[in-house]
């Protein structure tokens, strides 16, 4: 067998390079710069390598060449040796998770609301509840290799809807994982939670790679080829519903409906939203369900758009499980993240409803929105409400940290009227309420869904709308119209709530007892268990405004973005 | 007035640009600071009432859609911003004009100020509303009907939960989800239009593209039904009529003004627009079943009204019963139900919006609201107990009050649909004599029933602003008692349209003589 080296198109490439590059960057950095020096310079190179990537999509989107037919409006070029295509739909993925990134960058960064320390543990070796710990703490040590931990996961996920190729898809499944896994296991308070968390996230993870690097091989098995053409070509000349591609499809799957945390492989997903940094949280819980959905749609549309007759139906008992349980088990969570958590869950199931919808281009009448263009508007829409509301979510806190447990929350609308007001906004927008990007995005997915025929899963989804509404509204009733909670009672409530609590008291030397002493510096005077929204640095202040700007901007005239959605044109093959 | 400007944009923008300013407003503790909102208001209302006047005055009432405005919005999914007015439209969009001046005149100085809450809130939500109701109305695109009609509850429930009496909360909740419930399910019948829509080209959620739409039968009557559950939990109509009697129960009187008499509205709005409309067919294919419906909340209503003990939560499930009349009318598909149901949605703003008033008043200055531990009201406030007695009257058809006209259209309409239909529904106005003037009988008259120092504190009589506030519904109610006729004239060739787009062949097209003549006749006779 001759290997060739394949031909790589640089130039479509290079935003990729650009982030890539500035997460390396950031690894020297962190082995040369001086102590005092990191924190800035790794903020910087990480701000200006997604800068940088962001100024490359434009300039690689504004030039790139139309293929296909005739008949298919597709632009873009599929590069080293076929296994990545650099297409429309990529390069949008590319721009929302590099927005995401950078607005990663910016809650990572913020140091004000723990008193001049970042909100990840000093040293995360140190045992919890540890001499060393503490040490690490009063030191003021401070993990900055966070930065480019969040580059490396950014430049697994440009890579990952991109993937044109089986393997390819695995790799950059990996890259953007392991970082992932790392970064939730780095919380400076709650630390057991957080690691608790990581080695969740980390074993599951794991173990759903398995199922995707077996279902590869036995795809390959069927088609004798990694590359999604070639898979698409046996599919076709195939005969359908053969056993070795329907297992391998299936337990690729497995492993995307993981990522994207669709129900019955969701069980990750509250677990770890909440024991993870919220910074973290909030960047992954929006930016992995983007490349993943990327990806997803690729891998189903391209490689497996002539089978689609068999993964529909699978796909519409997920999304209707999905839509369901994480509707049903938001009403009872008694925790913010938690809560947020299973309503990303329901996202995925509307999300999924939208990649149902996918229909030939001869179905569709000319000006109809299509399946993909759903998708990605829905994608914007889902990010930067998440973004947006698990930022705000760090911000409402007590001296002990984060106050996540919703029974705490009431009066917030009185105390503070624009934190409410803003945190309202993103959940009506999740609740899908006209006048915020979310009902546009649910319009057009259940449209696309409907339009293809998939009309029980749109009644199923519309039912799942009805019990999300509630609990996003009982959470504004409790900002606005439940009296705050009296301060002698509000220590109790803690306690009562949630698995970290109990976690406390099963292990007095929880991580975040010791750091209680050095890092509250605050004045004594405070009543101890008080909740506050406290101001956050400027960065953090950008994040919310602009994710409230655009939930709200997008819900008023969505036709930019929807008609950047549907320019994009379809999955070059 | 000039076509060529864009009045009814304007006539949308200027409530919401005033409930903007007004939220903007200073806030403080010193008292000249909380008028402030309040005269910012007022002034807005009145100007957007004085626009809507304007407008009515140049309408052309033989000439279909007027001032009509169309811009795409969101081309990929077909959405219009576009506005007109016709007759139906022209009808609410002066009710809802008229009304929110008038409560926040009734709402001045019992809203913010005395719990200790500034009124900036209140008024600014209000004109929210106002600005979400007035586009709701003018609406001639159904994606941005759906979008405003969601946008009404925002402030609603901000309205309902912010500021009414204790465990108004609980019913805010409960009104918003029922509200985002039938939300939800419209939603359905709206992505069913544009799927429809699109199958049969190019996809427009313009009521004029719609109208002459060939939906399949299968697919229609799904659609059809979407739309009808949700307007019947806006109306609302048995059996999802429960959110009601609590929120107005809860709420302060201004708010439940505005919620019955104006959102509510939206719902038999939109049967007639959008159901009539734009699903003829499956409209005459249900209304069997309508026709039961609107009959047993008529009756139910009433019912539950004679039962409730508690003033507020009575005058709500008599607009229980109102409404199954206004559906009535609507459904059983002849030009009598079809006018009398309009005229019947104004004069059911005019009456009740009185009665909520009033019974606020009262409540405000007994401090309860349960009619047994009300009474003896007459001889202390003889004004305040001669208004409730009005809007009680007028509430129960009483001739040479406006209400009467359009009940008596109502049921008509209902004995020439089917003679049970008419005598089910007659019983009605039996039942509303018993409610009503049981009601005041308990609250107005006889010593009160509280022993003590309670009893001795003599109810204080209404206070100019507060008469003023009310004059305007009970002068309108009695002018269009004796003189339907400005309403008629406006209505009827709405009407007409609609019937013919339905496809009913109607025997009676002389609806106004009919009318003037049965007010006539039954002032002669009574």
């Amino acid at each position: 067998m001759e290997f060739s080296a394949p031909q790589i198109a640089h130039e479509v490439l290079w935003p990729a390079y650009v982030v890539f590059g500035a997460a390396l960057l950031g690894v020297l950095a962190e082995a040369f710069l001086p102590r005092g020096r990191r924190f800035g310079g790794q903020v910087v190179i990480a701000a200006l390598g997604i800068v940088g990537g962001l100024v490359g999509t434009v300039m690689v989107a504004m030039d790139l060449p139309s293929v296909g037919p005739d008949d298919v409006t597709a632009y873009g070029v599929t590069t080293v040796g076929d296994t990545v295509a650099v297409d429309g739909p990529t390069l949008f993925l590319w721009g929302l998770v590099l927005l995401l990134g950078l607005g990663g960058v910016g809650l990572f960064a913020e140091r004000r609301l723990e008193s001049g320390l970042s909100a990840f543990a000093g040293q995360a070796a140190a045992l919890p509840g540890t001499e060393a710990e503490r040490k690490a703490s009063t030191e003021g040590l401070d993990h900055t290799e966070v930065y480019p931990l969040l580059l490396f996961a950014l430049a697994g996920m440009m890579l990952f809807p991109a993937a044109n190729d089986l393997l390819t898809l695995f790799v950059a499944l990996e890259v953007l994982s392991l970082p992932l896994y790392l970064l939730c296991g780095l919380a400076r308070r709650r630390r057991l939670l957080s690691q608790e968390a990581a080695m969740k996230y980390f074993l599951l993870g794991a173990f759903s790679s398995g199922f995707v690097i077996y279902g590869i091989a036995l795809v390959y098995g069927f088609a004798g080829s990694m590359s999604y053409a070639a898979v698409a070509e046996a599919v076709r000349a195939g005969e359908s519903g053969s056993v070795l591609m329907l297992t391998g499809l299936g337990m690729i799957t497995v492993g995307m409906l993981f990522k994207v945390g669709a129900v019955p492989f969701h069980a990750w997903t509250p677990d770890v939203y909440q024991g993870a940094p919220t910074a973290v949280t909030a960047f992954m819980s929006a930016a992995t369900k983007v490349a993943a959905f990327g990806a997803t749609l690729r891998l189903f549309y391209v490689a497996f758009g002539g089978e689609r007759w068999s993964w529909q139906p699978m796909l519409w008992i997920v999304a209707i499980l999905t839509m369901l349980v994480g509707a049903v088990l938001a009403v009872s969570q008694q925790d913010v993240k938690r809560m947020l958590a299973y309503s990303s869950i329901a996202h995925t199931g509307f999300l999924l409803t939208g990649v149902i919808g996918l229909r030939d281009s001869v179905e569709l009448g000319g000006a109809e929105i299509t399946s993909l263009q759903a998708v990605l508007f829905y994608l914007v829409t889902y990010a930067f409400a998440t973004l947006g509301s698990f930022a705000l979510v760090s911000v409402v806190r007590d001296d002990s940290g984060e106050v996540t447990a919703l029974s705490r929350w009431a009066g917030l609308g009185r105390r503070s009227p624009v934190v409410a007001s803003v945190f309202a906004l993103f959940l009506l927008s999740m609740a899908g309420i006209p006048l915020t990007a979310g009902f546009v995005g649910k319009w057009s997915v259940f449209a696309v869904a409907v339009s293809a025929g998939a009309w029980p899963v749109v009644v199923v989804a519309l039912a799942s709308s009805m019990i999300a509404v509630y609990f996003y509204v009982r959470v504004i009733l409790l900002m606005y119209f439940t009296a705050d909670p009296d301060p002698t009672k509000a220590g109790s409530t803690d306690v009562g709530v949630g698995g970290d609590a109990a976690l406390a008291g099963a292990s007095p030397s929880s991580g975040s007892q010791p750091e209680r002493g050095t890092i509250t510096v605050t004045s004594p005077t405070r009543v101890a268990d008080e909740v506050r929204v406290e101001t956050p640095s400027l960065a953090t202040v950008v994040v919310i405004a602009v994710c409230a700007g655009v939930v709200l901007l997008l819900g008023i005239v969505p036709g930019p973005v929807l008609d950047l959605a549907g320019s994009v044109g379809t999955f070059i093959r | 007035m000039s076509s060529a400007a864009p009045w009814l944009s304007i006539l949308i923008l200027v409530p919401l640009v005033g409930a903007v300013a007004t939220a903007l407003l200073p806030r403080g503790a010193r008292r000249d600071v909380g008028t402030l909102p309040r005269v910012v208001g007022l002034v807005v209302s009145l100007a957007t009432l004085g626009l809507a006047v304007a407008l009515a005055l140049s309408f052309d009432v033989d000439g279909g859609l007027q001032f009509a405005e169309t811009h795409t919005w969101i081309g990929a999914i077909g959405a219009s911003y576009a506005v007109g007015l016709d007759g139906l439209g022209l009808v609410l969009l002066l009710l809802t004009t008229l009304l929110v001046p008038i409560v926040l005149m009734a709402s001045w100085d019992s809203v913010g100020g005395a719990d200790g809450r500034s009124p900036h809130a209140f008024v600014g939500w209000v004109l929210a509303l106002e600005a979400a109701a007035v586009a709701v109305f003018l609406a001639q695109d159904v994606f941005f009907f759906y979008v405003v009609f969601e946008a009404t509850l925002i402030p609603a429930y901000f309205l309902v939960g912010g500021f009414g009496r204790p465990g108004a909360a609980r019913a805010a909740v409960k009104f918003l989800v029922f509200q985002l419930v039938g939300g939800l399910i419209l939603l359905g019948g709206v992505i069913g239009l544009y799927v429809e829509s699109a199958a049969a080209g190019d996809p427009s959620y313009l009521i004029s593209d719609l109208a002459g739409l060939d939906i399949a039968t299968g697919p229609e009557r799904w659609i059809f039904l979407a739309f009808f559950v949700a307007f019947a939990i806006k109306a609302p109509l048995f059996p999802v009529h429960t959110w009601l009697a609590d929120t107005t129960e809860k709420a302060t009187p201004g708010t439940s003004v505005l919620l019955v008499c104006v959102l509510d509205k939206i719902g038999t709005y939109g049967m007639l627009r959008f159901c009539l409309g734009l699903f003829p067919e499956a409209s005459q294919w249900a209304t069997p079943v309508v026709v039961i419906i609107a009959l047993v909340s008529i009756v139910y209503g009433a019912l539950l009204a004679i039962g409730t003990d508690d003033l507020m939560r009575l005058i709500g499930l008599t607009s229980l019963s109102h409404f199954g009349f206004i559906v009535l009318g609507i459904f059983v598909l002849n030009t009598q139900g079809g006018t009398g149901s309009i005229l019947y949605m104004l004069n059911h703003g005019l009456a009740t919006a009185a009665l909520f008033l009033v019974g606020g008043y009262l409540v405000r200055r007994r401090g309860t609201s349960l009619i047994s531990e009300l009474g003896g009201v007459e001889k202390s406030a003889p004004v305040l107990a001669g208004l409730l007695l009005v809007a009680g009257l007028a509430t129960l058809g009483l001739p040479g009050l406006s209400t009467f006209v359009s009940e008596f259209l109502v049921l008509v309409g209902a004995f020439v649909y089917a003679p049970w239909a008419g005598v089910v529904a007659v019983t009605a106005i039996v039942l509303a004599a018993i409610y009503v003037l049981w009601a005041y009988q308990r609250t107005m008259t006889g010593p009160s029933p509280v022993a003590g120092a309670a009893a001795d504190a003599v109810t204080p009589d209404l206070g100019r602003r507060e008469i003023g506030a009310v004059a305007p519904l009970v002068l309108l109610m009695v002018l269009l008692g004796f003189y339907p006729m400005p309403a008629l004239d406006v209505v009827n060739p709405y009407v007409e349209d609609l019937l013919t787009n339905v496809g009913v062949v109607d025997d009676a097209p002389t609806v106004p003589a009919d009318a003037a003549d049965g007010a006539g006749s039954a002032e002669g006779t009574e």
